[in-house]
């Protein structure tokens, strides 16, 4: 006869189940509370005028515009540098790479170059682009000291170096969501590998493509340490910019080779150096959560892009 | 051969099937091949060349001050031996010695608090949620990861070391205790994420043998599903300590930045990131202090470096390892 | 009703809105073979998780109808699954041993349920694998991966594992379609000896399997149970035609 009622005893099997509902979500409180704290705090200085205003009276009032200005520009410039690169890096690896030692290695590259802490790619951009390429470049161009210093060209060289293992693997999941049997379509029809790549695997691979780009620009406009001696700067004068003129007719464009503002640097600064940290603490709050909202906005989108993507894959 | 083999191979010369690809399509695929495998070739580049420029400054550190200097240094008066980091003053002390510690007392901490709550909501995720709220969890959990950590600094500096001030009566307010929880923000969604991946990926059979022979869920979590995705979870750990111990702005913010040696974690600590930040923008190029610097760079980016390879062996290990 | 050990009445399964199976009412005798036969899809797999209440960890599954074992309703509120399933043991199509050692697999089922001294585990050991015919291939390499073993001596290794809980029942699902004829007729050996101590049930493909191994035969098509009679008449004098259609090979 079988046992049926005995109910088994296993009381701490439930109560650990529950510790870890309960370590869980305790998690997702915290998390709450504190976007919660800012979101309430820096709504009081969120205004029209605090995102396009200047700042005035040493940073106690006014607007953070250059700061947000500096960070579009300098992560702008970043995606022209890692994107076209990453996406060429992936199509080597995943369309013309045979496995072998040397893709391992080059695996193992990608995946220790996103392991490099932050500041290292900073004494990085120093050494190298700075002192290196830079002075090269002036003594070659005859500039005088114009490249070999810190300029919104090298911070966004060196973070399109921290963000390229982003990039390089968002386009690798594209590259092989795209089934073996459409290249070998392509190849069946006669068609060369360029062609393949170009007509039939990249089209397809746009939406991850544009996922790692996105997740890219979060992460860069969120570093602070690689640009603390890269050419960030808490207050300038002007906008990075100067006028490009053909004849008479001038249009600003972004000058790489200035100074910047930049919103999480002016954070920091403002957080711990500023001459009056009570005056700043609400231009504190706003600009914090001026940047947890621009970096959460691109994160969901990239977020529920990827999603999506993958939901219509699923249907393939 | 046969009258009718003949006129096989006779139409070899009209086929169709038999045409040479054209030179100018041949050189032109093998240019792209090249130009996509110098892009291939970069990201390796590039590690090389950090590790040239940052040895190449790091080592001109070593022309005044002796490795030993490093480590420890020795007053001339009074013959005491002592570890500190003091190169600003006139008889300038260059021990890495408080430094480490200083990484060591914010990271370890916070390594252990993450492996605890990350671990489990890897479990949550993986095993205990509902599936049709893991879609919107593991997200959340992503976002999480997303946060800028000089917010976090930010937190930390402002509201969190406000909270434990007042919650635990410290020595200094800015401290390792606070950084380290700092950290912990940080490093949670790291372990929870990759955590999720390993448990996720053991296949489906072995909770269906486990229930089969009359076991709970936990008895399954606990006694075959955990073990068997230990690489990956372990993996996950060291990657974890790897990224704190590489965090600037959060030890920069939040920790204090008194170079102490002490292994009382409320008291303030410098890290080696954190010295870095604060002094590569007051020192004049050139100087023993600036190589100096980069020899720290050079210490963070060999322990980071080894960190990552451990993890990535054991990963690559446990791959295969998966009779699966 | 002495010697029947599982009765179903009018069982439906849904997954969702779509019925997988309809009404099915079968007895199935005690410490006999008893074989579900039928083309693939038509639910045996599915039924024989009924049984078990496999089914209760996939979502968005309903069960209407009785599922009784001795007389119990296990599909009753009251009822510890999980002891359900420690009574009710399952061999797999794929065999699924633990990443573990051979002496660890084993062991696993009576651990959980509090066995712990190593006399009593080294006794249940030796017992569940002679039952298996394994011990003789295992006995000296019991600390070794249990995934080094062939795809048939693992299979066997899974019958012991299930045996070591001590079920009354054994559900087997074509616990042989992945392997070999050499192993897949140890298997069928295995059963026979079984039968003399357990009530076994096997989801079965392979027609001919069903002849050779089963005391009863069950023909299930499209979610319903068409015919359910001793081996013997189904495989001579099958009494409807749709029976006869599978047996001869018209379709499946």
């Amino acid at each position: 006869m079988l046992e049926l009622h005995k109910k088994k005893k296993d009381f701490a099997g439930s109560i650990s189940i529950w510790v870890i509902r309960l370590m869980f979500f305790s998690l997702v409180i915290v998390l709450m509370f504190l976007l919660g704290k800012i979101i309430m705090q820096g709504a009081e200085t969120i205004s029209f005028e605090f995102i396009f205003d200047d700042p005035k009276n040493n940073m106690t009032e006014g607007g953070i515009f250059p700061a947000i200005f500096g960070t579009i520009a300098v992560t702008l410039l970043m995606v022209l540098f890692s994107v076209p690169l990453g996406v060429c890096s992936a199509i080597y690896l995943n369309e013309y790479a045979k496995d072998s030692f040397f893709t391992r290695i080059i695996r193992t590259s990608i995946n220790n170059l996103a392991g490099i802490p932050s500041i290292v790619f900073g004494l990085f951009g120093l050494g190298f682009f700075i002192l290196f390429v830079g002075r090269k470049m002036d003594e070659v161009l005859q500039t005088g000291l114009l490249f070999g210093q810190p300029a919104l060209l090298w911070a966004a060289a060196t973070l399109a170096v921290l963000v390229l293992p982003i990039v390089i693997v968002s386009t690798l999941e594209a590259l092989n969501s795209v089934p073996k049997s459409h290249r070998d379509a392509s190849y069946g029809l006669g068609a060369t590998k360029w062609q393949t790549i170009r007509n039939v695997v990249l089209p397809q691979a746009r939406p991850g493509i544009l996922t790692g780009t996105i997740l890219a620009i979060s992460r860069g406009a969120g570093e602070t340490a690689p640009i603390l001696f890269l050419g960030a700067a808490f207050f300038l004068p002007n906008l990075p910019v100067a006028d490009l003129c053909i004849g008479d007719y001038c249009i600003p464009v972004i000058n790489p080779a200035k100074q910047f503002m930049y919103l999480a640097y002016h954070i920091f600064i403002l957080a711990t150096q500023s001459s009056n940290p009570t005056k700043t603490l609400p231009i504190q709050y706003g600009s914090t959560l001026v940047l947890i909202a621009l970096t959460f906005l691109l994160n969901i989108t990239a977020i529920i892009f990827r999603y999506r993507f993958r939901k219509a894959l699923g249907r393939n | 051969m046969t009258e009718q083999e003949n006129e096989f191979y006779d139409k070899a010369g009209d086929s169709r099937y038999g045409k040479k690809i054209k030179k100018f399509t041949r050189v032109k695929e093998s240019l792209i091949k090249l130009f996509f495998t110098i892009s291939g070739v970069m990201a390796l580049v590039f590690i090389v060349l950090i590790f040239i420029f940052l040895f190449k400054e790091g080592f001109k550190s070593l022309q005044h001050i002796g490795l030993l200097d490093f480590i420890y240094s020795t007053r001339a008066n009074g013959n005491k031996t002592v570890f500190e980091w003091y190169p600003t003053s006139d008889d300038p002390r260059y021990s890495l010695i408080p430094l480490i510690i200083g990484t060591l007392l914010t990271s370890i901490p916070a390594t252990i608090i993450s492996t605890i709550f990350g671990v489990a909501a890897g479990i949550y995720l993986s095993e205990v949620a509902n599936p049709k709220w893991k879609e919107f969890l593991k997200p959340m959990i992503e976002l999480f990861a997303g946060i800028p950590t000089v917010v976090l600094g930010f937190i930390m500096l402002v509201i969190g070391a406000t909270f434990f001030n007042d919650l635990l009566h410290p020595e200094n307010r800015l401290n390792a205790f606070v950084a380290a929880i700092g950290l912990s923000f940080v490093i949670i969604p790291v372990i929870a994420s990759l955590t999720e991946d390993a448990l996720h990926s053991i296949p489906n059979d072995l909770r269906m043998a486990s229930y089969g022979l009359g076991a709970t869920k936990w008895q399954t979590i606990s006694r075959v599903i955990l073990p068997a995705a230990f690489s990956g979870v372990s993996a996950s750990i060291i990657l974890g300590f790897g990224r704190a111990i590489g965090e600037t702005m959060i030890v920069l913010m939040a920790a204090g930045n008194a170079a102490n040696i002490t292994s009382n974690i409320f008291l303030s600590v410098r890290t080696m990131t954190a010295t870095i930040a604060a002094e590569m923008g007051e020192v004049s190029q050139g100087s023993d202090h600036y190589y100096s610097l980069f020899f720290i760079g050079i210490v963070l980016f060999t322990i980071t470096f080894i960190l990552n390879l451990i993890a990535e062996i054991i990963i690559n290990k446990m791959r295969k390892k998966n009779t699966f | 009703m002495k010697d029947i050990k599982i009765v179903t009445k009018d069982l439906s399964l849904f997954y969702g809105d779509k019925q997988a199976l309809k009404n099915i009412s079968i007895n199935i005798p005690d410490k006999k073979v008893t074989a579900f036969i039928g083309p693939s899809g038509c639910g045996k797999s599915t039924f024989l998780r009924v049984l078990n209440r496999m089914n209760d960890l996939i979502d968005n599954v309903k069960i209407v109808g009785e599922v009784s074992v001795d007389g119990v309703n296990i599909y009753d509120k009251n009822i510890d699954v999980v002891n359900l399933r420690k009574n009710i043991g399952m061999v797999f199509q794929k065999s699924n041993l633990f990443p573990k050692t051979i002496f660890e697999n084993i062991a696993y089922g009576p651990k959980i349920n509090g066995i712990k001294d190593k006399k009593s585990l080294d006794e249940i050991i030796e017992r569940t694998c002679v039952q298996s015919a394994i011990w003789d291939e295992v006995k000296d390499r019991l600390n070794d991966n249990a995934l080094s073993l062939s795809g048939g001596q693992q299979q066997r290794l899974c019958i012991a594992r299930a045996l070591a809980v001590e079920p009354e029942i054994i559900l087997m699902d074509e616990p042989a379609s992945a392997l070999d004829p050499l192993s897949t007729a140890k298997i069928e050996e295995l059963i026979h000896e079984l039968k003399k101590q357990y009530t076994i049930v096997i989801v079965t493909h392979n027609m001919q399997q069903a002849a050779r191994v089963s005391d009863m035969t069950a023909f299930f098509y499209i979610g319903e149970l068409i015919e359910f009679d001793r081996t013997t008449k189904i495989f001579t004098n099958p009494s409807k035609k749709q029976t006869e259609d599978y047996i001869t090979g018209r379709f499946g």
